[in-house]
Order: structure tokens, then C-alpha cells, then sequence
């Protein structure tokens, strides 16, 4: 079992959905990365997740794409993510994943780049450009280097695909609550706790389900952990805080930190 | 593996939420491909409305000029719009049409798909709207216009390099909003599975007329077929009905912009990668971040390359080269001067290549050079090359 898997089951125990919490590497600059995850984690995120920055992140609404123009800009490289994450794992035990674009594993060589991932100490990745049926060699490379290769699920997914999916799935099943690209939102997308019922008929409780995609406010974390999801995924609601507060890192702290325990209040013990 | 390969090329890299989208797309295509009924209705309006079929023309001065091999051109220049994208646009939106889709997004660089878009889907009946980087509008300003002329509504793409790779990226991210009631219509042989299949065929009858034309007026095939390639849709609709005859060289021409590291070479200079929903040659950094392109050609201007291309180049079927700005340029010119044709300067590349390579061959060598466009479009910036308009 590594971190991912361990803590969900931990969280499950206590009745608890997971909060993970999405930040770009590299935003606003690779120095701070290590600040923004330690942030993160002392709002009380479960699990974090960090964007290594790709030139054409098709998944993507305008708030993590302006991350990743940031982190590019400041000089934001995969190698430099891994060694953000290397200096977290120093004295961390937080499971730790990385969401990027396939090209930058694939230009890598995917064999380097997850030794290189692992070596790091990542626990998993998510890469939102690759489905199943292109996800298997990673998949398998991935679990021969104790990583979990997160897969994704939307509400257009079929049963058929729904089987494939969680049969190829590690670490958890990420939900993408809505029709459409990241971004917070006002309201919940209308499929997204329709989803969660539907992936919980095809997990049957074997895999954690996380939702994502639109999720921002301490109410909609209460929604869908109510509606039976084991986690939430919060991203841009973060990153736009970032972006709030560029020039003023205490208020960068306080912001990330507030707006994560404000998400993290709402995971439970639920009651179901 | 997924479906929709051209060796390891290509397959369908895109997020969950679009793969049943393009599994409807790849279901509905495959029910239609090769039914009477749609074929007739594609080629109806391939004939009454953009004027197919094209003539096969003997550039005889350009010939004579470049002493050797008879150069052929196929006039894709002279399609309504002045370019080979209406092939694929008509195509598309007839099937979209029999999918019931309501509304139709593009995305383009250089106008001419956004053009082309525009008016089949003016034709059809279809609410249509383009995305065009801030970048590509500022310098197509005219294309953008004509559009609008059209009823297209142009939607300005203000991220990364603001140019075509981001108009399709946003294009796509409409695409996985508003799936139910739209469809993508990709302007060449790139994306995920079955743009590439699909756009090709659309895209081939340029290579079964000039097929037939060349057997009429020569009695034989030709030696060699030429076309300039940024995605690639009017090389591969040029070369797909010869990929089976061994004794046709098969030639694409790339741009070469200004040199190493600053053209559009992607089949040249790139490596292989994943961009657009696609595994193929990209221009890209060592980090895996795709690369900014240039060329004096906007509808070049692209870092990847349709699949198939790659495929072709891996298996030696086909040969890519590439031709600079300033070649390209000059070859502009001299069709102007020598056959009284304007092309566009993405099928000057082509032009440029045919002369080199005519020169080196014999009198009773043919080659075949399409001519994707006309240059109609490009006449602003080579006065201002020239030093303005007077």
C-alpha cells in the first residue's frame, strides 16, 4: 500500500473524505513550490496534487492554464517539479501526486521519467490526455514503481468504458463532475453526485472515488462527500488565490491556508 | 491500444469526457463513408457549389524554364474560397448535418479553414463559430472579415502562443462543453482518431481526379506528386489514391521558415510526441513543451503533423524536405510571372521543390505539384514585402 492508498484508508476509518488539493509546480515561482504544498497541507489537505506545466493543457479552463504560462514563465521544468517534490518529501510523509500532460512523460521516455517520478517520491500520477485504452503501458510501469496511475471517469462515460476503467485505475477514480474543462464554478455540476452513484455500482467500494472539476466551495465538498464520494479535488479555486496574491506572499499563505481548512471543515465524519 | 493507427501514429489522446464524442463520430462516419446516398450528396455539392472537379494544368513556361521534367499543377486554386479546405468543410458538414449536431466550431490559423468553414456551413444552414489566435487575426485581418461576411462569429484565442495550436486547444475545450449539440470540424489531417482517417478521405479526391486526369492526358501515371505539408490534408488527399503504385515518388515540403530552429519543419526537426490528441512527429523542446514555430506561410505554421504523414515518412513511402521563406518567395514570383498564377505562399513551397527537383530530371520525367490555394490572401504582405502598395 503506498501514502495514497494508506490514506484513504485511514480517512475511511475515521468516516472522512479526503481533501486533495491541486497546485501548479512552478506557480509563481519553482522556489516557492515547496512553501505553497506545506501551505496546503497545514489548511489540512489529505493528499496533494501538483501540476507540472505543459505548453498545450487541453483539460484545462483559464485559471490553471494562467498558472502554467506563470510557472513556465518563471522557469518552471518537469526536472524542476520533481526536485519541489524531492524537497517536500524531505520531511513530509503527505501522499503526493503529479497532474501533467502526457507529452511531457511520453517525450521524457515513460520508463526514465517514472523512475525519475518515484525516485522523487511521488505516489501517483493523473494525466487527463490519456485514456484507457492508450493507459496500460504507463499503468503497469507505474505499479512496478509502487505509483498509482490515477485514471478518470465523466459523465458521458459508458459501462462498458466505466469497466475498463476502473479495472485499469490505481490509487483512487477521479471523477469529472461536469461537461467541460477545470475551473471553479458556482454550483455543483448537475451530474456530479448522479456520477458518483453510477462509478460506486462499477467500484463496488474496491477503489476510492474522488470528484473534480468545478468543485470550490466548503458546500459542494459537503455534497459530494455526502453523496458517498471518499474525496474531493480542489484546483483552481487554490490556484486563483495564488493569482490573487502574487505580489504578497503572507497573504498568499494565509489565503491558500484559509480557503483549504474553510474545504477541508466539510469532509465529514459524514454520516451516511 | 486504440483504434484509428497508422503504424504507432496517432490513436486518441484526449480527456474521457470526449472520447464517447469522438467514438458517435468515429460510429456515424464509418455508417456513412461508403454509403451511396451521402457520396452522392458529398459530391453534388464538391461539383455545383465549389466547382470540382479541378483542372490538371501543364505548366508549360514553368516547365520550359526549369528544363526538365513536366511540371503538372492541379488547381486546387481555383475551388470556391480559392482553396482545397473546402473539400473537407463541405464534407464535414454534411455528416455533421446527418448527426444531428446543431452548431459547428473550427478553428483556424491562417483564415482559410475558418473561410472554408464558413461558407459550407453558410451553404448547410449551420450556426458556425471559429477560433483564431490574436496573433493570426491581427495579421489575417481580411480573413477575418470575410468571415464575419459569412455569418461565422470569430472567437479571439488570447493563450499561449496565440496562434493555430491554441485556437485548437480552445476549440477543443468548447468541444468537451458542448458536446451534444456540436461538432468539431478540424480543419486537416490531425486530432484524435478518426479526424485523420476522415479528413483524408474528404480531402482525396484531389488524388483520385489528378489520378485520372494525368492517365488522360499522359496515358501513365506520374513520377512523382508534390505538396506542401503544415498539418497536411491536401498532400495526404493528393497522395492516398497513389499510396499503392510503387513507381510514384511521393514528395511533401515542409517549411523551412528561416532556417534551423526557426521553420515548421516538424517532420524534419521534430521529435516524436503527443499534441492535439495525436502521436506524431512535434516540434517541441527537450522538456516535452511544444515548440513556437515560423513560417512566411500562416497555414504552415504548425508544430505537429497529421499521423499519417509520420507514418509514411517512418516507412520511407513517402519523403519529406523543406523549403525556406525566401525559396518559397521566389517561387511565388516566378509562377506569377511565368503562368500568370498568384498561389498561395504555402503551396509556393511545393511550386519551389518541383523546380529544383525538375531540373534534375529528364524531359519524359512528370511530376504533379497541387496547388493547394490561391494567393489572393498573401497579396497584402508580399506588397509589403516589396516595399507597399503604391
Amino acid at each position: 500500500m503506498n501514502r495514497i492508498e494508506k490514506r484513504f484508508a485511514e480517512l475511511s476509518s475515521k468516516k472522512e473524505g479526503a481533501l486533495i488539493a491541486y497546485v501548479m509546480g512552478g506557480d509563481p515561482s519553482p522556489r516557492l513550490t515547496p512553501d505553497v504544498v506545506r501551505w496546503l497541507v497545514e489548511g489540512g489537505a489529505d493528499i496533494v496534487e501538483v501540476g507540472i506545466p505543459f505548453s498545450d493543457p487541453i483539460a484545462d479552463g483559464p485559471s490553471i492554464q494562467a498558472a502554467g504560462v506563470r510557472a513556465l514563465r518563471a522557469g518552471a521544468t518537469p526536472a524542476s517539479v520533481l526536485e519541489s517534490v524531492r524537497a517536500v518529501r524531505r520531511d513530509s510523509d503527505v501522499p503526493l501526486a503529479a497532474m501533467t500532460y502526457y507529452n511531457i512523460i511520453y517525450s521524457r521516455g515513460v520508463p526514465d521519467f517514472l523512475d525519475a517520478a518515484a525516485a522523487a517520491g511521488l505516489d501517483g500520477l493523473i494525466v487527463p490526455d490519456l485514456p484507457v485504452e492508450e493507459a496500460s503501458q504507463l499503468a503497469e510501469a507505474a505499479r512496478g514503481r509502487g505509483m498509482d496511475l490515477v485514471q478518470l471517469a465523466a459523465p458521458t462515460t459508458s459501462d462498458a468504458r466505466f469497466r475498463a476503467i476502473v479495472d485499469c485505475s490505481a490509487g483512487f477514480l477521479y471523477l469529472v463532475s461536469l461537461m467541460g474543462v477545470t475551473g471553479a464554478r458556482g454550483s455543483l455540476g448537475e451530474g456530479a453526485l448522479e456520477l458518483v452513484a453510477r462509478a460506486r455500482r462499477h467500484t463496488g467500494g474496491r477503489l476510492p472515488l474522488a470528484v473534480g472539476f468545478g468543485i470550490s466551495k466548503p458546500e459542494h465538498v459537503r455534497a459530494v462527500t455526502g453523496a458517498g464520494a471518499d474525496g474531493v479535488v480542489v484546483g483552481s479555486a487554490i490556484v486563483d488565490v495564488i493569482a490573487g496574491s502574487l505580489d504578497d506572499r503572507p497573504a498568499m499563505a494565509r489565503g491558500v491556508s484559509s480557503l483549504v481548512s474553510s474545504l477541508k471543515a466539510e469532509t465529514g465524519p459524514y454520516r451516511r | 491500444m486504440s483504434a484509428g493507427r497508422f503504424g504507432r501514429f496517432g490513436g486518441r489522446f484526449v480527456p474521457e469526457t470526449l472520447v464517447p464524442a469522438l467514438e458517435e463520430l468515429e460510429r456515424c462516419y464509418a455508417s456513412l463513408r461508403d454509403d451511396p446516398g451521402f457520396l452522392a450528396e458529398v459530391e453534388w455539392y464538391n461539383a455545383r457549389y465549389a466547382g470540382r472537379p479541378t483542372p490538371l494544368y501543364l505548366a508549360r513556361n514553368l516547365t520550359e524554364h526549369a528544363g526538365g521534367a513536366k511540371i503538372y499543377l492541379k488547381r486546387e486554386d481555383l475551388l470556391h474560397g480559392g482553396a482545397h479546405k473546402i473539400n473537407n468543410c463541405l464534407g464535414q458538414a454534411l455528416l455533421a448535418k446527418r448527426m444531428g449536431k446543431k452548431r459547428i466550431i473550427a478553428e483556424t490559423g491562417a483564415g482559410q479553414h475558418g473561410v472554408a468553414s464558413a461558407m459550407a456551413c453558410a451553404a448547410l444552414g449551420l450556426p458556425v463559430e471559429v477560433y483564431m489566435g490574436t496573433e493570426d487575426m491581427e495579421r489575417q485581418r481580411l480573413n477575418v472579415f470575410r468571415m464575419e461576411l459569412l455569418g461565422a462569429k470569430v472567437n479571439p484565442v488570447d493563450g499561449g502562443s496565440k496562434t493555430l495550436k491554441d485556437a485548437i486547444n480552445e476549440a477543443l475545450r468548447d468541444w468537451v462543453t458542448n458536446l451534444a449539440t456540436t461538432h468539431y470540424m478540424i480543419g486537416s489531417v490531425v486530432g484524435p482518431h478518426p479526424y485523420p482517417t476522415m479528413v483524408r478521405d474528404f480531402q482525396s479526391v484531389i488524388g483520385r481526379e489528378a489520378r485520372q486526369q494525368v492517365m488522360e492526358a499522359e496515358g501513365r501515371l506520374p513520377d512523382y506528386l508534390l505538396a506542401c505539408v503544415g498539418g497536411g490534408s491536401n498532400a495526404m488527399g493528393t497522395f492516398y489514391p497513389f499510396l499503392a503504385d510503387a513507381s510514384v515518388s511521393l514528395i511533401g515540403v515542409e517549411a523551412g521558415g528561416r532556417g534551423r530552429g526557426k521553420n515548421a519543419a516538424s517532420l524534419g526537426e521534430g521529435r516524436e510526441g503527443v499534441l492535439h490528441g495525436m502521436l506524431t512527429y512535434v516540434l517541441q523542446d527537450e522538456d516535452g513543451q511544444v515548440a513556437p514555430t515560423h513560417s512566411v506561410a500562416a497555414g504552415l505554421d504548425y508544430p505537429g503533423v497529421g499521423p499519417e504523414h509520420s507514418f509514411l515518412k517512418d516507412t520511407a513511402r513517402a519523403r519529406y524536405v523543406a523549403v525556406q521563406d525566401d525559396e518559397a518567395l521566389a517561387a511565388f514570383d516566378r509562377l506569377a510571372r511565368e503562368e500568370g498564377i498568384l498561389p498561395a505562399l504555402e503551396s509556393a513551397h511545393a511550386v519551389a521543390h518541383a523546380i529544383r527537383l525538375a531540373k534534375t530530371l529528364d524531359r519524359e520525367k512528370i511530376l504533379v505539384v497541387t496547388l493547394s490555394g490561391r494567393g489572393d490572401k498573401d497579396v497584402q504582405q508580399m506588397a509589403e514585402r516589396k516595399g507597399g502598395v503604391r
